[in-house]
Protein backbone atom coordinates (compact mmCIF):
# COMPACT_ATOMS: atom_id res chain seq x y z
CA UNK A 1 0.00 0.00 0.00
CA UNK A 2 1.82 2.91 -1.59
CA UNK A 3 -0.88 5.66 -0.95
CA UNK A 4 -0.90 7.67 2.35
CA UNK A 5 -4.68 8.37 3.51
CA UNK A 6 -3.48 10.80 5.87
CA UNK A 7 -1.24 13.81 5.08
CA UNK A 8 -0.72 17.40 6.78
CA UNK A 9 -1.68 20.25 4.54
CA UNK A 10 0.43 23.43 3.99
CA UNK A 11 -2.29 25.54 5.63
CA UNK A 12 -1.44 22.75 8.84
CA UNK A 13 -4.95 20.68 9.01
CA UNK A 14 -5.26 17.32 7.07
CA UNK A 15 -6.38 16.21 4.21
CA UNK A 16 -8.07 12.59 4.46
CA UNK A 17 -7.76 10.15 1.55
CA UNK A 18 -9.95 7.09 1.73
CA UNK A 19 -12.41 6.30 -0.61
CA UNK A 20 -16.44 5.92 0.41
CA UNK A 21 -16.30 2.09 1.14
CA UNK A 22 -13.31 2.96 3.89
CA UNK A 23 -15.95 5.79 5.46
CA UNK A 24 -18.71 2.88 5.41
CA UNK A 25 -16.87 0.67 7.94
CA UNK A 26 -15.45 2.88 9.83
CA UNK A 27 -19.32 4.28 10.45
CA UNK A 28 -20.31 0.77 10.77
CA UNK A 29 -17.52 0.26 13.67
CA UNK A 30 -17.94 3.42 15.75
CA UNK A 31 -21.71 2.16 16.82
CA UNK A 32 -20.18 -1.14 17.65
CA UNK A 33 -17.90 0.12 20.28
CA UNK A 34 -20.42 2.68 21.38
CA UNK A 35 -22.91 0.16 22.14
CA UNK A 36 -20.31 -2.02 24.19
CA UNK A 37 -19.09 1.10 25.92
CA UNK A 38 -22.77 1.80 26.78
CA UNK A 39 -23.46 -1.78 27.97
CA UNK A 40 -20.04 -1.46 30.40
CA UNK A 41 -21.10 -0.35 33.33
CA UNK A 42 -19.38 -2.13 36.11
CA UNK A 43 -15.92 -0.15 37.37
CA UNK A 44 -14.68 -3.47 37.99
CA UNK A 45 -14.80 -3.36 34.43
CA UNK A 46 -15.40 -7.37 34.04
CA UNK A 47 -18.65 -6.46 31.83
CA UNK A 48 -17.37 -7.27 28.55
CA UNK A 49 -13.85 -9.03 28.34
CA UNK A 50 -12.49 -7.70 24.91
CA UNK A 51 -12.92 -4.00 26.70
CA UNK A 52 -10.01 -5.08 28.79
CA UNK A 53 -7.50 -3.42 27.18
CA UNK A 54 -9.22 -0.03 27.33
CA UNK A 55 -9.99 0.44 31.03
CA UNK A 56 -6.72 -2.01 32.44
CA UNK A 57 -5.25 -1.98 36.30
CA UNK A 58 -2.98 1.09 37.25
CA UNK A 59 -2.27 -1.72 40.47
CA UNK A 60 -2.47 -5.35 39.48
CA UNK A 61 -0.70 -6.47 42.55
CA UNK A 62 -2.94 -3.79 45.05
CA UNK A 63 -6.48 -4.82 44.65
CA UNK A 64 -7.70 -1.96 47.39
CA UNK A 65 -5.55 0.57 45.81
CA UNK A 66 -6.80 -0.73 42.13
CA UNK A 67 -10.74 -0.49 42.92
CA UNK A 68 -10.84 2.86 44.22
CA UNK A 69 -8.57 3.62 41.27
CA UNK A 70 -11.28 2.06 38.70
CA UNK A 71 -14.10 3.65 40.50
CA UNK A 72 -12.66 6.95 40.34
CA UNK A 73 -11.36 7.02 36.43
CA UNK A 74 -13.92 4.50 34.83
CA UNK A 75 -16.83 6.93 34.13
CA UNK A 76 -14.01 9.23 33.00
CA UNK A 77 -12.67 6.90 30.29
CA UNK A 78 -15.34 5.99 29.11
CA UNK A 79 -17.26 9.32 28.43
CA UNK A 80 -13.93 10.29 26.60
CA UNK A 81 -14.17 7.32 24.29
CA UNK A 82 -17.81 8.19 23.85
CA UNK A 83 -16.76 11.47 22.71
CA UNK A 84 -14.29 10.69 20.31
CA UNK A 85 -16.54 8.31 18.49
CA UNK A 86 -18.96 10.87 18.48
CA UNK A 87 -16.75 13.40 16.63
CA UNK A 88 -15.75 10.34 14.18
CA UNK A 89 -19.28 10.49 13.51
CA UNK A 90 -19.71 13.82 12.96
CA UNK A 91 -16.85 14.21 10.51
CA UNK A 92 -16.71 10.79 8.67
CA UNK A 93 -17.27 12.19 5.40
CA UNK A 94 -15.07 15.20 5.75
CA UNK A 95 -11.83 15.73 3.28
CA UNK A 96 -10.10 17.97 5.62
CA UNK A 97 -10.14 17.47 9.69
CA UNK A 98 -8.39 19.83 12.18
CA UNK A 99 -5.71 18.69 14.52
CA UNK A 100 -8.25 18.11 17.26
CA UNK A 101 -10.45 16.47 15.16
CA UNK A 102 -7.77 14.25 14.18
CA UNK A 103 -6.56 13.64 17.10
CA UNK A 104 -10.26 12.28 18.29
CA UNK A 105 -9.93 10.18 14.94
CA UNK A 106 -6.63 8.38 16.44
CA UNK A 107 -7.63 7.77 19.64
CA UNK A 108 -10.92 6.09 18.07
CA UNK A 109 -8.97 4.17 15.70
CA UNK A 110 -6.44 2.69 18.62
CA UNK A 111 -9.76 1.84 20.67
CA UNK A 112 -11.50 -0.19 18.09
CA UNK A 113 -7.85 -2.16 17.02
CA UNK A 114 -7.64 -2.80 20.53
CA UNK A 115 -10.79 -4.10 20.89
CA UNK A 116 -10.53 -5.82 17.71
CA UNK A 117 -7.09 -7.47 18.59
CA UNK A 118 -8.70 -8.29 22.11
CA UNK A 119 -11.10 -10.31 20.55
CA UNK A 120 -9.08 -11.75 17.98
CA UNK A 121 -6.45 -12.72 20.28
CA UNK A 122 -3.43 -11.40 18.00
CA UNK A 123 -0.10 -11.53 18.67
CA UNK A 124 3.40 -10.23 17.21
CA UNK A 125 3.20 -12.71 14.87
CA UNK A 126 -0.37 -13.04 13.68
CA UNK A 127 -0.06 -12.77 10.02
CA UNK A 128 -2.41 -10.35 8.89
CA UNK A 129 -2.95 -10.80 4.94
CA UNK A 130 -6.38 -12.46 5.22
CA UNK A 131 -6.32 -16.24 4.49
CA UNK A 132 -9.98 -16.94 2.75
CA UNK A 133 -10.49 -20.39 4.71
CA UNK A 134 -10.02 -18.32 7.69
CA UNK A 135 -13.40 -17.23 9.76
CA UNK A 136 -11.66 -14.65 11.28
CA UNK A 137 -9.93 -13.35 7.98
CA UNK A 138 -12.73 -10.38 7.60
CA UNK A 139 -12.33 -9.23 11.66
CA UNK A 140 -8.55 -9.59 10.72
CA UNK A 141 -8.73 -7.63 7.66
CA UNK A 142 -10.17 -4.47 8.97
CA UNK A 143 -7.61 -4.94 12.28
CA UNK A 144 -4.92 -4.45 9.42
CA UNK A 145 -6.91 -1.95 7.67
CA UNK A 146 -7.23 0.38 10.77
CA UNK A 147 -3.42 0.05 11.51
CA UNK A 148 -2.39 1.22 8.37
CA UNK A 149 -4.86 3.85 9.13
CA UNK A 150 -3.37 4.75 12.40
CA UNK A 151 0.14 4.45 11.43
CA UNK A 152 -0.86 7.25 8.44
CA UNK A 153 -2.17 9.62 11.30
CA UNK A 154 0.65 9.00 13.64
CA UNK A 155 2.87 10.13 11.14
CA UNK A 156 0.84 13.12 9.85
CA UNK A 157 0.89 14.25 13.49
CA UNK A 158 4.16 13.82 14.16
CA UNK A 159 5.44 15.80 10.45
CA UNK B 1 -14.69 13.51 56.25
CA UNK B 2 -15.15 10.87 58.84
CA UNK B 3 -17.11 11.24 62.24
CA UNK B 4 -16.33 13.21 66.03
CA UNK B 5 -14.59 10.45 67.34
CA UNK B 6 -14.06 10.55 71.35
CA UNK B 7 -10.83 11.50 72.99
CA UNK B 8 -8.43 8.67 71.84
CA UNK B 9 -7.15 6.59 74.92
CA UNK B 10 -4.01 5.11 72.95
CA UNK B 11 -2.18 6.26 70.46
CA UNK B 12 -2.43 5.11 66.97
CA UNK B 13 0.62 3.30 65.66
CA UNK B 14 1.74 5.11 62.29
CA UNK B 15 -0.06 3.32 59.35
CA UNK B 16 3.68 1.54 57.72
CA UNK B 17 2.29 1.64 54.29
CA UNK B 18 1.27 5.58 54.28
CA UNK B 19 5.08 6.19 55.81
CA UNK B 20 5.67 4.23 52.79
CA UNK B 21 3.72 6.44 50.89
CA UNK B 22 5.57 9.53 51.88
CA UNK B 23 8.85 8.28 51.88
CA UNK B 24 9.02 6.15 48.55
CA UNK B 25 8.12 7.84 44.88
CA UNK B 26 6.48 5.84 42.56
CA UNK B 27 7.28 4.81 39.25
CA UNK B 28 4.87 4.83 36.36
CA UNK B 29 5.48 1.45 33.69
CA UNK B 30 4.52 1.00 30.19
CA UNK B 31 3.97 -2.60 28.97
CA UNK B 32 4.79 -4.53 25.99
CA UNK B 33 1.70 -5.30 23.60
CA UNK B 34 0.64 -6.99 20.92
CA UNK B 35 -1.39 -4.18 19.54
CA UNK B 36 0.08 -1.43 20.22
CA UNK B 37 1.99 0.22 16.76
CA UNK B 38 5.10 1.07 18.35
CA UNK B 39 5.34 4.57 16.21
CA UNK B 40 1.76 5.43 18.20
CA UNK B 41 3.44 4.19 21.59
CA UNK B 42 6.70 6.74 20.59
CA UNK B 43 4.12 9.25 19.97
CA UNK B 44 2.05 8.67 22.88
CA UNK B 45 4.73 9.28 24.98
CA UNK B 46 6.06 12.43 23.29
CA UNK B 47 2.54 14.02 23.55
CA UNK B 48 1.77 13.16 27.33
CA UNK B 49 5.15 13.86 28.62
CA UNK B 50 6.78 16.25 26.34
CA UNK B 51 9.94 13.73 25.57
CA UNK B 52 12.17 14.55 22.42
CA UNK B 53 11.51 12.10 19.59
CA UNK B 54 14.65 10.43 20.52
CA UNK B 55 14.27 9.89 24.46
CA UNK B 56 10.32 8.53 22.87
CA UNK B 57 11.86 5.65 20.66
CA UNK B 58 14.09 4.82 23.25
CA UNK B 59 11.73 4.39 25.88
CA UNK B 60 9.56 2.66 23.41
CA UNK B 61 12.42 0.29 22.24
CA UNK B 62 12.63 -0.87 26.09
CA UNK B 63 8.84 -1.57 26.19
CA UNK B 64 9.39 -3.82 22.98
CA UNK B 65 12.68 -5.68 23.93
CA UNK B 66 12.39 -5.66 27.59
CA UNK B 67 8.85 -5.72 27.60
CA UNK B 68 8.18 -2.45 29.97
CA UNK B 69 9.98 0.45 30.57
CA UNK B 70 9.73 2.94 33.39
CA UNK B 71 7.94 6.67 31.71
CA UNK B 72 7.57 8.55 34.45
CA UNK B 73 7.98 8.46 38.32
CA UNK B 74 7.11 10.94 41.24
CA UNK B 75 4.27 10.71 43.70
CA UNK B 76 1.40 8.91 44.20
CA UNK B 77 -1.19 11.61 42.91
CA UNK B 78 0.65 12.57 40.00
CA UNK B 79 1.85 9.11 38.80
CA UNK B 80 -2.13 8.10 38.84
CA UNK B 81 -2.58 10.81 36.51
CA UNK B 82 -0.03 9.49 34.38
CA UNK B 83 -1.48 6.15 34.45
CA UNK B 84 -4.18 7.76 33.32
CA UNK B 85 -3.74 10.19 30.48
CA UNK B 86 -1.48 6.71 29.18
CA UNK B 87 -4.73 4.45 29.76
CA UNK B 88 -7.07 7.34 28.05
CA UNK B 89 -4.69 6.49 24.86
CA UNK B 90 -4.84 2.62 24.86
CA UNK B 91 -1.35 2.11 26.66
CA UNK B 92 -0.94 -0.52 28.96
CA UNK B 93 0.31 1.42 31.91
CA UNK B 94 0.49 0.22 35.93
CA UNK B 95 2.17 2.02 38.55
CA UNK B 96 4.31 0.84 41.78
CA UNK B 97 6.61 1.75 44.18
CA UNK B 98 10.59 2.20 42.90
CA UNK B 99 11.75 -0.23 45.21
Amino acid sequence: MLRRPIRRTRKGDFEVRISAEERRLLASLVPQLRAALEADDDPGGATDPSLRRLFPAAYPDDEVRDREYRSMVHDDLRARRQAALDTVEASVDATRLDEETLLAWMGAVNDLRLVLGTRLDVSEETELVADPADPDGPALAVYGYLGFLLESMVSALSE
Amino acid sequence: MSAPSPAPVEVDEPDLDEVTDIDTPWIVLVWNDPINLMSYVTFVLQKLFGYSRDKATKLMLDVHHKGRAVVANGSREKCELDVFRLHEHGLWATMQHDR
